[in-house]
């Protein structure tokens, strides 16, 4: 039965949303009264065992000519092997980039219904059933399905890294799943050294209330003391102050960090779609009237360009501290 | 190259969710529908590429009458024909089993949909359509180059991009990137009379069960007031002792 986990890694290390995701899957497979068997696919430097800890019984490292640069129907029918050759009737994927290529692909590959977006544990389990994000964090829907496999992708840190305890056992999977001959990767461009956005457990945001591009010297310094990620709002992105990959809302990235600052943004309706999923909001704007106060739990009136460098050092004292 | 757009019908960004029936059901009433602004991208792509290279783009909706006026104005944007599967749009898998069926009997080059609907936020609809029919697929899908028969695709990945080879056909679940937003395209006077002639053709569903269904909605709980503090040492403080963020 086991519920199965895609072991997401980046470069031979597991992403932090791993965690989550394995400790996710424990968390069904309690409720199941079944394991977790954590699948990686392709070269992992990390040791695999250390997945235990979020709860995994077993780790399955599947290994093949096949993979070695992304592809999602490649992966998909990796996993597929997987849960064939262990009986597994139910997926727990997290909603990165690959992951919500995967899964619709799995989906039709293994036979299974999918439910994504979701951020919590399932409530029942015949039906299968779970609640998930809906028309941009503007609404919850419960989900149900009576299919016998089931696909679930949570959304990335709605539900928190939990530690299960445990070892797992490492196994590998030689795979007979072919590459594609359709489908090649030429390059891979990412970002050295910065959070990935969707990733960032803290981010600092920023819009058109900063007037120039090279105001934002500020919220990178803002963003280096706390470790943060940096967005900005869409317009900002338009003009082309920032790159597109930062924008959050509707249209853009959707987040759901820890704690998200947002300095100079009004709170349009279409940008709270994108992050009113964080924990907890800070809105630093000169405007008493901003909109974006009535969404968050702390705010600053006051210009950004006094506040925001006097945040940053207030925090670099309080880190020292 | 023959290309088809897959057009999702959503309420437009600005419109408040309310759900009603005892929220089992999403309450459209006084809801403006919109062309899913991610599908909008992929239209202007569209246009674009047949403009380059000639061709056609057939634009396609899974729904029931009322989203033909969703399919009138990407039409009026440009798209040579409409295509409407007369069924409601249950699930992602069903529809998904629509697009497919079209796709079988006509030899698209190209299908584009959008990386995600903005009402159901799914994600799901390309990805399964590509399964479906074996074909290479990438999502979010940020630019696109034709060359003869392949295709050079640039995606997201988290914290960067990839950029792949492909030979078509292909399915791309696109966003902005693929197009600016400068760029877009909106339906003139004239694109808006021509659009009136042009073939909008309804046909049936073919035989697909739901996977997955809807049972009930609930709004997200109102956010508490916020607190405003006045010096940036009392904002470090809450957020170290109350929220516990930092
Ligand atoms: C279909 C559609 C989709 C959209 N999708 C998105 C989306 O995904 N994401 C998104 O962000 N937007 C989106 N928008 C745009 C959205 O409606 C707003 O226009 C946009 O979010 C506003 O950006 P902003 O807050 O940076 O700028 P503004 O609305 O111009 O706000 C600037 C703010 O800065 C404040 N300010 C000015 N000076 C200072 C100062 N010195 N110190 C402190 N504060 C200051 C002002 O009081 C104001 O509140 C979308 C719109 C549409 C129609
Ligand atoms: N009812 C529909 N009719 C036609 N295309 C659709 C429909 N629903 C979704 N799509 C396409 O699939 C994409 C992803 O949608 P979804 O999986 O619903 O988030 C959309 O951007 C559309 O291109």
């Amino acid at each position: 039965m086991a519920v199965i986990v895609f072991a997401e890694s980046w470069e031979g290390k597991f992403k932090k949303i791993t965690h989550e995701a394995v400790s996710y899957a424990k968390d069904v497979a309690n409720a199941e009264g079944t394991d977790v068997i954590a699948v990686t696919v392709g070269n992992i430097d990390d040791d695999a065992s250390s997945l235990g800890k979020f709860g995994a019984s077993e780790v399955v490292q599947v290994e093949g000519d096949a993979f070695g640069s992304f592809n999602a129907s490649v992966w998909a029918d990796a996993l597929n092997e997987v849960a064939e050759a262990k009986g597994a009737k139910h997926f727990v994927i997290s909603g990165t980039n690959n992951g919500r290529m995967i899964a619709p692909m799995l989906s039709v590959k293994a036979g299974a219904a999918y439910i994504s977006n979701a951020i919590e544990i399932p409530s029942n389990f015949s039906p299968f059933t779970v609640r998930r994000n809906a028309f941009s964090n503007k609404g919850l829907v419960d989900y149900q399905t009576s299919a016998d496999k089931v696909i679930v992708g949570i959304v990335p840190n709605a539900i928190g890294v939990k530690e299960h305890g445990g070892d797992a056992s490492v196994s590998s999977h030689s795979s007979s799943v072919a590459a594609s001959a359709k489908s090649e990767v030429l390059d891979v461009d990412r970002v050295k050294g910065k959070i990935p956005l969707p990733e960032a457990d803290l981010v600092v945001s920023a819009g058109r209330g900063l007037k120039a591009p090279e105001n934002w010297n500020m919220v990178e310094d803002l963003a280096e003391v706390l470790g943060a990620g940096t967005a900005c709002s869409k317009p900002v992105s338009d003009i082309g102050w920032r790159p597109h990959s930062e924008h959050v809302g509707q249209t853009g990235i959707q987040i759901n960090p820890s704690l998200y600052i947002a300095i100079g943004i009004s709170g349009a309706i279409q940008h709270l779609a994108g992050v009113s999923g964080s924990k907890t909001i800070v809105v630093i704007n000169n405007d008493p009237e901003a909109p974006f106060f009535k969404a968050a739990d702390y705010g600053i009136v006051g210009d950004a360009f006094e506040v925001v460098p006097q945040l940053t050092e207030a925090l670099k004292s309080f880190k020292a501290n | 190259m023959k290309i088809l757009v897959c057009i999702s019908h959503v309420p437009d960004t600005t419109s408040k969710i309310n759900f009603t029936n005892d929220n089992t059901e999403f309450d459209t009433n006084g809801v403006q529908f919109i062309i899913n602004p991610y599908d909008e991208f992929g239209l202007t792509k569209a246009i674009q590429l047949k403009e380059a290279n000639g061709g056609s783009v057939t634009v396609l909706n899974v729904g029931d009458a009322s989203t033909e006026p969703t399919l009138r104005k990407a039409l009026a944007i440009g798209a040579d024909d409409a295509i409407r599967v007369d069924a409601k749009p249950s699930d992602a898998y069903f529809v998904a089993e629509q697009i497919a069926a079209v796709v079988k009997e006509n030899e698209y080059d190209l299908i584009i949909c959008g990386q995600e609907s903005i009402d159901y936020n799914g994600g799901q609809v390309g990805g399964m359509v590509a399964a479906m029919l074996d074909l290479p697929y990438a999502s979010p899908c940020v630019g696109m180059d034709i060359d003869g028969g392949s295709a050079t695709v640039l995606r997201e990945i988290d914290g960067g991009k990839e950029k792949s080879k492909m030979t078509l056909p292909i399915v791309i679940g696109g966003k902005k990137g693929l197009v600016e937003e400068k760029d877009l395209r909106i339906p003139n006077m004239r694109g808006i009379m021509t659009a009136r002639t042009k073939p909008l053709a309804t046909r049936e569903a073919v035989g697909a069960d739901a996977r997955t269904s809807a049972v009930k909605f609930e709004k997200p709980a109102p956010k508490a007031d916020v607190k405003l503090v006045d010096n940036v040492n009392d904002l470090v403080n809450l957020l170290h002792n109350e929220a516990k963020v930092i």
